[in-house]
């Protein structure tokens, strides 16, 4: 993704929020609707960025992911039953990653091993996921009775948290901050280091990467798995840091909209951070327009980030380009 | 029909029976995990045998039973056909979901919104409503994918969204009910309804068998059809005859989510009488393991759809008799999309040898840029 585009999509979540606080002046002090579109936007953000860095890591190494929306479901029970069974929150967002990494270890293993296609593994795993946290929810957890081990606290940045406005910014939950953490991290990996190149070679160019002594499988494997780990994590972000409790369907199709972020960004790790900001900011428009009576239809701007996504797609404005060899199994001659 | 053409769909029927054989073996132990386990009668197996019976009983049992799993049937008759229709073409249409979310929303508006026509032109002009929405709404990623490359499984889930905003629109918006809090349109018209065929089943069902017909006909029999199966199984071929392949995208897809559209279009006039928010939820990803157990054929397709309007009209006894949650439904279909679409771990475990004219299946996607 270009430096213009990345700052354009920025300039437009500054855009979105600067809207808002005129639109609700009427109702509330622009201080106040500010700073709760800015604390929306990045509550929202969180799982879209690292739903769509889980799915960076599958679809770099050559993998179409369109199950981080069951990953991400079956992570946020387990993440959930984790914390609650040992009441310990660090437990809960270990067990959160490793559901995650199962459903990865699904995708793989039939995408990679069966050379099933990839988005027929992609549905089981999302009919899956949806499936089996209902079933587990109705059947086993409301008659466990399990209590919540509570939310994961905030850690504020001191003088910065307390300043006005933006003071939000400054004080969000530990799964957030290592959101955009791992954004930065995930650049770095994929694009500067050795295990990043081969990941692209191989998702650009299998049959070249193989030529060369890199095993195509062994990183398709891996990268699905690291992603997957990351969709856990953002799973966990519902029940750990959303609210206190499982509900089915929680993730509620955040997962395609990381998927969007994803393609949004053009499978960058910066690019699909500001395209989560973007998505974050239309959702907090569409919650805030209630909230502040913005006489908007709230579902049209909540159309707003898959028109989005479309127009990007369709090359209107500045075509995204997928990894080349992203949906075909490789075959070893 | 000669002993060959019965070994032939023998052969074609085998894996997919053992697929939801294996996937009912696989559920019964995740009931089993989930009852009494080692307290209760026979260490528990009993619990896992009531409850299937309890789902065989609800889905084909009783002369109501069947009733209700062909009512449920139908709209996953359409919609399987859909997807696997959009298959042919090689294409993945994973937005069913929004395409009938469309037909729904035209056909409810027709059907409340016109009054005072009698029947014979109404319930048509209804239907025509509908396959109009789901046409209009699978047009668009065919179009987008013909002219612009864009993926067809990314533009459709972004569609369904859009559908369901539009849908949310509407419903708490111009088009609610006004005498109810729920977000949903008026009764459509009586004249918009499909008459009952025998009590607690209407007509819908054999509109679905006339459309697998039509399908099955239009595909294999019309030169149409064999641009649309020409273009799937080789696209650079297909351009090489002279078959234009952009056209062929977007009349497949149209008429892909015509068929979606239909499904809510008949659901709405044969079963709900009205658009509600939220109904279509789980349509797509349904029709897309119906689609792949029925082997993309309009008979696979009929035949899938008895087994999961069966299966999910079931679990409704089967909750009510054992409290066993109707969400196993969701994971038996998973299993049985994982053992259908990896057929090498059915053929693993019965150890039935891979035969020659399986290979015969349709193309899947290949890649979110490429056309």
């Amino acid at each position: 993704m270009s430096r213009n585009r990345f700052l354009f999509i920025m300039g437009t979540v500054i855009a979105l929020i600067l809207l808002t606080v005129v639109l609700g002046r009427n109702s509330d002090s622009p201080q106040i609707v500010a700073a709760s579109m800015l604390a929306t936007t990045l509550r929202f953000a969180t799982p879209i960025t690292l739903g769509a860095l889980a799915g960076l890591f599958c679809e770099r190494s050559g993998v179409v992911n369109i199950a981080i929306e069951g990953m991400m479901l079956a992570a946020a029970m387990g993440a959930f039953v984790g914390a609650a069974v040992t009441q310990s929150l660090g437990v809960g967002i270990l067990a959160g990653i490793l559901t995650g990494m199962i459903m990865g270890l699904l995708h793989a293993w039939l995408s990679i091993t069966f050379k099933v296609d990839q988005i027929v593994s992609g549905t089981v795993i999302n009919i899956l996921a949806a499936g089996l946290t209902g079933f587990i929810d109705t059947q086993v957890l409301s008659k466990a009775g399990l209590r919540s081990a509570g939310l994961l606290p905030q850690i504020p940045i001191p003088i910065l948290s307390d300043l006005p406005v933006v003071g939000p910014i400054f004080r969000q939950q530990p799964i957030a901050w290592t959101a955009i953490i791992l954004v930065v991290v995930v650049h770095y990996v994929m694009f500067h280091t050795r295990w990043g190149l081969r990941t692209r070679a191989v998702g650009e160019n299998p049959r070249a990467a193989d030529t060369v002594g890199i095993r195509v499988k062994y990183m398709r494997y891996m990268n699905v798995l690291i992603g997957a780990g990351i969709a856990g994590l953002g799973g966990a972000y519902f029940t750990l840091e959303g609210v206190p409790s499982f509900e089915t369907q929680i993730t509620n199709g955040r997962g395609f909209i990381a998927l969007a972020a994803l393609i949004f960004g053009g499978w960058t790790s910066f690019g699909s951070w500001a395209a989560a900001l973007l998505f974050g900011a239309a959702n907090a428009l569409q919650i805030n327009a209630q909230q502040f009576g913005i006489p908007i239809p709230s579902q049209f701007v909540g159309m707003f980030p898959y028109l989005l996504t479309i127009v990007v797609l369709a090359g209107v404005i500045g075509r995204a380009y997928p990894p080349a060899a992203v949906g075909t199994p490789y075959e070893t001659e | 029909m000669n002993a060959q053409t019965v070994r032939k769909l023998g052969r074609a029927a085998l894996l997919p029976l053992l697929s939801i054989f294996t996937a009912l073996l696989v559920g019964g132990v995740i009931i089993w995990l989930s009852g009494p386990k080692f307290n209760g009668d026979w260490f528990g197996i009993k619990f896992v045998l009531d409850g299937y019976g309890g789902l065989f009983l609800g889905a084909f049992g009783t002369q109501k039973a069947i009733i209700g799993t062909l009512v449920r049937a139908t709209p996953y008759i359409f919609a399987g056909l859909a997807v696997a229709l959009a298959f042919r073409c090689g294409l993945f249409n994973i937005g069913a979901e929004g395409q009938l979310t469309m037909g729904a929303l035209l056909a409810a508006g027709v059907g409340f919104g016109v009054k005072g026509m009698p029947l014979i032109i109404h319930l048509p002009l209804t239907l025509l409503a509908g396959m109009l929405g789901g046409f209009v709404w699978g047009m668009i990623p065919g179009f987008l994918k013909a002219r612009t490359g864009a993926h067809e499984v990314i533009t459709t889930i972004m569609l369904n969204y859009i559908a369901a905003q539009i849908s949310g629109y509407l419903l708490n918006g111009p088009w609610k009910d006004p005498t109810n809090v729920t977000a949903q349109t008026p009764k459509i018209a009586e004249s918009a309804r499909l008459p009952a065929l025998l009590p607690g089943l209407h007509w819908g069902v054999v509109l679905a068998f006339l459309a697998a017909i039509a399908v099955w006909y239009f595909l294999w029999k019309t030169t149409w059809g064999f641009e649309i199966r020409t273009v799937g199984a080789n696209s650079s071929a297909a351009k090489y005859a002279g078959i234009n392949v952009s056209r062929n995208i977007v009349l497949a897809m149209g008429l892909s989510g015509l068929l979606a559209g239909l499904a809510g279009a008949v659901q709405v006039a044969g079963v709900n009488y009205r658009s509600t928010l939220g109904f279509n939820v789980g349509y797509g990803f349904d029709s897309i393991a119906i689609a792949l157990l029925g082997r993309n054929t309009a008979l696979g397709v009929v035949l899938s759809s008895l087994l999961f309007g069966g299966l999910r009209n079931g679990a409704t006894i089967m909750q009510f008799r054992t409290q066993i949650s109707s969400d196993i439904i969701s994971v038996i279909q998973a299993l049985i999309l994982i053992f259908v679409a990896a057929e090498q771990i059915i053929r693993w475990i019965y150890r039935v040898p891979a035969t020659p004219d399986d290979a015969g299946q349709a193309t899947l996607s290949k890649g979110w840029g490429k056309s």
